[in-house]
């Protein structure tokens, strides 16, 4: 064990993927000598070489796309996206491939690929470096879409992704990459997609959160805790498939709900988590669901970006909302 | 090993001229060659000035662009104010000259959205933060352009790197297609971040690449202002008389990094930057034509870059006292007219929800 930011704890996943697994290359752009413009990829070419670690051109329908093609014949490919604003060219071999590869060669071909792209606010990143679209993916039938929030659990969704014969979009909050520090096993460990983790239990509201809304939203149920009430904040780690069971198990014991994501809130992740628990614990819910969300706008440059993400603020506003209903 | 084409010279790195760089040097308004000068210098300490500002916590991450001024200070001259600029995020020297007000850029670094409008009637878009997402914009402005049977042309600025992406190819197809009036401005600083030209192509020139496309491709020396000047000049005129679309590859170095949060030396070496600092400098090369032609005194040099930096700091007075836009702001421009759910949660925002500037 040692302790590990939460980009350390993803070089060192794919340090132990490349170490322990022949079939998996990383290619990306700057991924290779440069380790990386956020450094997770950090020394990694120097230590596996030029062909298990690979800068490509400058171009991600031909990364998403060429990766593919390794897949389809052995190999698994970890590609980098430098950020989650700049996937769209690729967005056509993901959602018209990659997706349903398997589907359509009846299972020959599954499309074990690993696609990594650092997302979301908060960081002052330039203009479209700081969009979430998790929902994009998440709606696409196919694909499987992770976010961790701690460095353990980086790491373990990361070596899981790998492991998995699907294809992952693995989304790495950028604003977590550094703030957050956890003790991280050495070894190689699976923390198993489509299980969320709790990270405080509670009675009295549930709040769903992923990524760098975890720690808004646990910021949140603190102040509340002082008051008297106990917020059970679960983080969501996989956005699909989702961990239903931990999901209903909760509300059913709160009967309030709190959704907290950074992305727009029309057909946000947050939507589809309403619809589900309607659908699934409506007789135990006191309140209606409240979404904190950004909003229905373009992500902002930096200087309104406070104004856009959700803080800890809203959520406790939320928290009030739900229990005096 | 194939033989690489130099690029178009007519001022040598020692300042001077080649004998067909004489005759153009005859051809052009005196006026224009202090122009060059001037707007060099001034594009350099306006980098230089951002980058400062930067580390002082002013502005946000910033793309310099030192040793590229002649690229973009040639180029840019060379056109006119009918003329449509697309361009990326490294364009500041482009900007100005286009008529976007110095602090209106520093605005933009400083993360607002004000700093992205050009003034009326300036043809300028925001810079294209997607790599090469801009071309078909270019493209397709040049395509109306012909449609109306307007004389402007259309001018993408991108990099190296961005030759690599499909639109690349889409952009510079259609023009090659519909025989557009487009000039494909690539200044080919040698490195996409860190990765070398060498790893985004298997050509050694972006030039070559117009030959695809069924037209003209030219490497120039994107350190020689006047090279760069003549052959974008020829590039306008040809494109206004219904000769099509043009590639240009200038071939430049970038000094510094490829912004702020980036570290060169990680991946570059530093003997190569600094050999194009000292014998290839774009500004160094022009001063000492300049000089040799009783053209400046060093006298005239020290009050230019006064006047420069004294209007610098009234751009810098002047962004940071801008008022900053309230939170609703951000749901200014998204429509003509809010929707329903934009306007209930702008209703949100008002009443304090979300609001934490005030705690
Ligand atoms: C589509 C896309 N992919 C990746 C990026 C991230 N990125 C920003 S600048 C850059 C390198 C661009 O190099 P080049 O086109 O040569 O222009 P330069 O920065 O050298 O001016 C990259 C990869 C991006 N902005 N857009």
């Amino acid at each position: 064990m040692s302790e590990k930011t939460l980009v350390q704890a993803i070089n060192d996943g794919l340090r132990v993927a490349l170490k322990n697994h022949p079939d998996v290359l990383i290619m990306g752009e700057d991924v290779g000598k440069n380790g990386g413009v956020f450094r997770a990829t950090e020394g990694l070419w120097e230590e596996f070489g030029d062909d298990r670690v690979i800068d490509t051109p400058l171009a991600e329908a031909g990364i998403v796309g060429t990766a593919l093609g390794m897949a389809i014949n052995g190999l698994r490919p970890v590609a980098e996206i430098q950020f989650m604003g700049f996937i769209y060219p690729g967005f056509e071999q993901i959602v018209s491939h990659a997706a349903r590869l398997r589907t359509r060669t009846q299972g020959a071909y599954p499309a074990s690929i690993v696609i990594r792209a650092p997302y979301g606010g908060g960081i002052r990143a330039p203009e479209l470096h700081c969009d979430s679209t998790e929902s994009l993916f998440v709606h696409t039938p196919g694909l499987k879409v992770v976010v961790p929030s701690t460095p353990y659990d980086a790491k373990g969704l990361l070596l899981a992704s790998i492991a998995d014969p699907d294809p992952v979009i693995f989304l790495e909050p950028m604003r977590l990459y550094r703030s957050v520090r956890g003790e991280v096993p050495e070894e190689e460990y699976q923390v198993p997609i489509g299980k969320a983790r709790m990270v405080r239990e509670g009675e009295d509201v549930t709040i769903l959160a992923w990524g760098a809304m975890v720690p808004v939203a646990e910021k949140a149920a603190e102040e509340w805790s002082d008051k008297g009430v106990s917020c059970e904040v679960i983080d969501l780690r996989s956005l699909y498939p989702l961990d239903e069971e931990t999901i209903i198990t909760s509300v059913e014991k709160t009967g309030h709900v709190v959704i907290v994501h950074e992305a727009p809130r029309t057909a946000g992740v947050g939507a589809e988590l309403t619809a589900l628990i309607n659908e699934q614990a409506f007789l135990w819910l006191e309140a209606p669901i409240t979404r904190v969300t950004g909003y229905d706008v373009p992500v902002p440059m930096f200087a309104l970006e406070d104004d856009f993400l959700p803080n800890p603020k809203r959520v406790s506003q939320a928290i009030e909302k739900v229990i005096s209903f | 090993m194939r033989h690489i084409d130099p690029g178009l010279q007519y001022i040598q790195p020692n300042g001077e001229l080649t004998a067909e760089g004489r005759v153009v040097w005859e051809e052009i308004d005196p006026q224009l060659r202090l122009d060059f000068y001037r707007w060099m210098v001034k594009v350099r300490l306006f980098d230089r000035r951002s980058i400062v500002l930067q580390r002082q916590g002013r502005i946000g991450t910033y793309a310099p662009l030192e040793g590229q001024e002649a690229a973009q200070v040639g180029s840019a001259l060379a056109l006119t104010t009918l003329d449509w600029i697309f361009p990326s995020y490294r364009e500041h020297g482009v900007a100005m000259i286009a008529g976007m007000p110095l602090d209106r850029i520093l605005l933009y670094w400083m993360g607002r959205v004000e700093g992205n409008l050009a003034p009326e009637g300036v043809r300028l878009l925001p810079p294209a933060v997607p790599i090469a997402t801009q071309l078909p914009h270019a493209t397709g402005a040049a395509w109306a352009a012909k449609l109306k049977q307007e004389p402007s042309v259309s001018v993408a600025y991108f990099g190296d790197g961005a030759t690599s992406e499909g639109d690349f190819h889409e952009a510079l197809n259609f023009a090659g297609v519909f025989n557009l009036p487009v000039i494909f401005f690539c200044q080919n600083n040698h490195y996409a971040i860190s990765v070398p030209f060498s790893r985004q192509s298997a050509t050694l020139t972006v030039a070559e690449k117009a030959a695809a496309y069924a037209m003209d491709g030219i490497r120039v020396d994107g350190n020689d202002v006047l090279a760069v000047y003549d052959v974008m000049a020829q590039a306008v005129q040809r494109a206004r008389n219904g000769g099509g679309p043009t590639l240009i590859e200038a071939v430049t170095y970038r000094r510094g990094a490829h912004t702020t949060a980036d570290d060169p030396s990680r991946y570059r070496d530093e003997q190569e930057a600094q050999e194009w600092i000292k014998y290839r400098d774009p500004l160094d090369r022009y001063r000492k034509l300049l000089h040799a032609e009783g053209m400046l005194s060093e006298a005239e040099e020290r009050l230019w870059e006064e006047t420069c930096k004294q209007e610098l700091e009234e751009a810098v007075r002047a962004a940071e006292s801008a008022p900053a836009p309230p939170a609703s702001h951000l749901f200014a421009h998204v429509f003509e007219e809010l929707t329903v759910s934009q306007r209930r949660q702008l209703e949100e925002l008002n009443r304090g929800e979300g609001n934490d500037k005030d705690e």
